[in-house]
């Protein structure tokens, strides 16, 4: 099989479905070739498609995330871009208040079959403002499914299920993999919204995580099993819906929670995931649940600084072995 | 213009340009962390417009604000150190390059996100009148933050409550990779104060005694309480949006006819004919500044990092 970057597998997904269905549209900036997007997203698409299903916006984040709701309620399969994450603050009200509520206000009339994608993530030097990881704020809403692929081959396969999806998908890529390489099937395929992944089996911990924290937890595993520590990873996927049984299923059998979230911890996908357990499996717990998550400030500029703020390695194996009485 | 104003606008002209192309050399060995976008081209829109200014005025910028920086007074060192990562910098390491604020000379920030800025300007205006104090505020913006719903909304409250503010839009032609004219229909951004009924001037953005005049006009109408102007800036970014990236949507023909209009060249040639500068004082300004960046280098080079603690600090006061 050939190895393909994660970036690629973003576009190789998005040519696919346009080819497969003419109603795919995209829109963002700078989508077309050559430039294909930020981060190479949509590169190579403009060339085989043309350029009449793929716009180029002006930086109107609130208008053109709008108009791409607008397009999906009468006929067509968006797929819109944000450069960043971070921007997505300007869009809020197309997206929490118009897209969310949209479907279910209206009683059901219509089908929003729309899907936003947007670089997310820090470890960059990037700051505050580039920095975000703000899917715990779309978890929270009704209406709204949030996707987040860990590698390369997830992404091509979550990212086609979410254009195929008659919903609002948001789906948040992670700066630091766009460049990860690995083995991505050519063919079409899809990978199920909604469902969680074991990316390592293992019997004394379970580790939660999704986005660029799968890559840190399977990191952390590797170091951990040399010292005689299997970790289970779950990669959750999908952080809304959360697939409840998979979560459960691990904890039932490895007796301990640990969950690493990139993003802050008050009001986040990882303190539900702990809220999940501690409510639907008590009984399994050999010990408390632990949380690692950001530090509670903006993303500073300083790597000495972020590096501190962040998750690290270090800071999962050190945990896992507390948690295991290893230290 | 006074003779001692001409030579601070050569002065921070050639600053700037030399800072960023310093800033471009640094980068490309790894020296710096993160992203910078270099303001090479500019010179003429922030030092032309801040030649009016004085320290108490305020001013917004954007993710291209090094040139901005410099222009309202920065200090080379410290916004060198920031760009390092340093405790020493502006920003103490939290900032960056996208971000660099100095408060005590009224640089509200440089700004990650588009028209960002813009309505921050407003309401340093606003605090103006209110207090009395006869301020100014410039919202520096590209040509992309006209095209959000800030800057309409920001226009339009500043026109309606006639605050002492100037939008001073460096249309460079280019939003990243899209060129202005396939993303609006009317590509001189001015026109639009004709809605706002304010006034809307169009300047030679590379022609820095012109910037100068208009902005003068502009912000001394501000003083006085008859609100905003739209001031365009039309220029060009010699390098591209952001170092590293692919240079794959701007011809060789414009680039060149652009370089021939450069901002440092026409600033010598029109001052040394108005009598404001000559060789000598050229040479004099070229090499004190030659001196402090040299100094700034050093200096950031040897602050020391802030301690990974540190990160907790400034969040509340």
């Amino acid at each position: 099989m050939r190895k393909i970057s994660y970036s690629e597998a973003i576009a190789e997904a998005q040519l696919q479905e346009m080819q497969r269905d003419e109603k795919v549209i995209l829109m963002g900036l700078v989508q077309k070739d050559p430039y294909g997007s930020a981060f190479g997203q949509t590169k190579g698409i403009s060339s085989v498609i043309g350029e009449d299903r793929i716009f180029d916006m002006p930086i109107s984040e609130q208008g053109y995330v709008g108009a791409a709701l607008g397009a999906a309620i009468t006929g067509m399969r968006p797929v819109v871009e944000l450069q960043f994450q971070d921007f997505i603050t300007i869009a809020m009200d197309q997206i929490v208040q118009q897209a969310a509520n949209m479907r279910y206000m209206f009683g059901g009339q219509i089908k929003i079959p729309l899907v936003l994608r947007a670089p997310t993530g820090a470890y960059l030097a990037a700051a505050a403002q580039h920095s975000h990881m703000l899917e715990s704020w779309f978890a929270h809403i009704p209406g709204l499914k949030v996707v987040l692929p860990s590698d390369a081959a997830d992404a091509k396969g979550l990212l086609a299920s979410a254009i195929r999806e008659d919903n609002f998908v948001l789906y948040f890529e992670h700066k630091k993999l766009y460049d990860k390489k690995m083995d991505v099937p050519k063919e079409p395929y899809t990978i199920p919204i909604g469902k969680a992944a074991i990316k390592r089996v293992g019997k004394d911990i379970t580790i939660v995580a999704w986005s660029f924290m799968v890559s840190k937890a399977i990191e952390a595993s590797q170091i951990l099993e040399k010292q005689g520590i299997s970790c289970e990873v779950i990669d959750l996927r999908t952080v809304s819906p959360l697939d409840e049984e998979a979560i459960l299923k691990s904890v039932a059998k490895t007796n301990r929670l640990l969950v690493v979230q990139e993003g802050y911890w008050n009001s986040s996908v990882a303190t539900s995931v702990s809220a999940l357990v501690a409510e639907k499996g008590f009984d399994y717990l050999d010990a408390p649940i632990t949380l690692i998550t950001a530090k509670e400030v903006p993303i500073p500029f300083a790597p000495v600084l972020e590096n501190y703020v962040l998750p690290q390695t270090n800071n999962i194996v050190e945990t896992a072995q507390k948690i295991l009485n290893k230290i | 213009m006074e003779k001692s104003i001409a030579q601070q606008i050569y002065k921070k002209m050639y600053a700037i340009r030399v800072f960023e192309e310093k800033v471009e050399v640094l980068f490309a060995k790894g020296e710096l962390p993160g992203f910078v976008h270099l303001y090479i081209g500019q010179e003429a829109c922030a030092v032309g417009v801040c030649a009016n200014l004085s320290p108490e005025d305020y001013i917004t910028s954007t993710h291209r604000g090094h040139g901005h920086c410099i222009a309202k007074g920065g200090r080379l060192d410290r916004m060198m150190a920031e760009l390092f990562a340093k405790k020493t910098g502006y920003n103490h390491g939290k900032g960056g390059s996208m971000h660099l604020a100095a408060s005590e000379i009224g640089i509200l920030g440089a700004n990650g996100v588009t028209a960002g800025g813009v309505p921050v300007a407003v309401g340093a205006a606003l605090s103006s009148k209110i207090q009395n104090q006869g301020r100014v505020a410039v919202a520096f913006m590209g040509d992309g933050s006209t095209n959000q719903g800030t800057f309409h909304e920001s226009v339009n409250l500043a026109a309606a409550f006639k605050l002492p503010v100037v939008f001073a839009v460096e249309n460079n032609q280019f939003g990243v990779g899209t060129r202005f004219c396939t993303i609006s229909n009317e590509p001189d951004i001015a026109k639009r104060a004709a809605g706002y009924n304010i006034p809307g001037v169009i300047v030679d953005g590379m022609d820095v005694v012109a910037v100068y005049q208009e902005a003068k006009k502009a912000i001394e109408y501000a003083k006085a309480g008859n609100g905003p102007t739209i001031l365009e800036m039309k220029t060009w970014r010699y390098r591209m949006h952001f170092q590293g990236e692919p240079a794959t949507y701007r011809n060789d023909i414009e680039e060149t006819e652009w370089i021939k209009k450069d901002p440092l060249e026409i600033a010598k040639t029109k001052l040394k004919s108005m009598g404001l500068l000559d060789n000598a004082m050229i040479v004099d300004i070229e090499e004190s500044v030659q001196k402090k960046l040299d100094e700034a280098v050093e200096f950031a080079r040897n602050s020391p990092d802030p301690m990974p603690e540190d990160a907790l600090t400034d969040l509340f006061a």
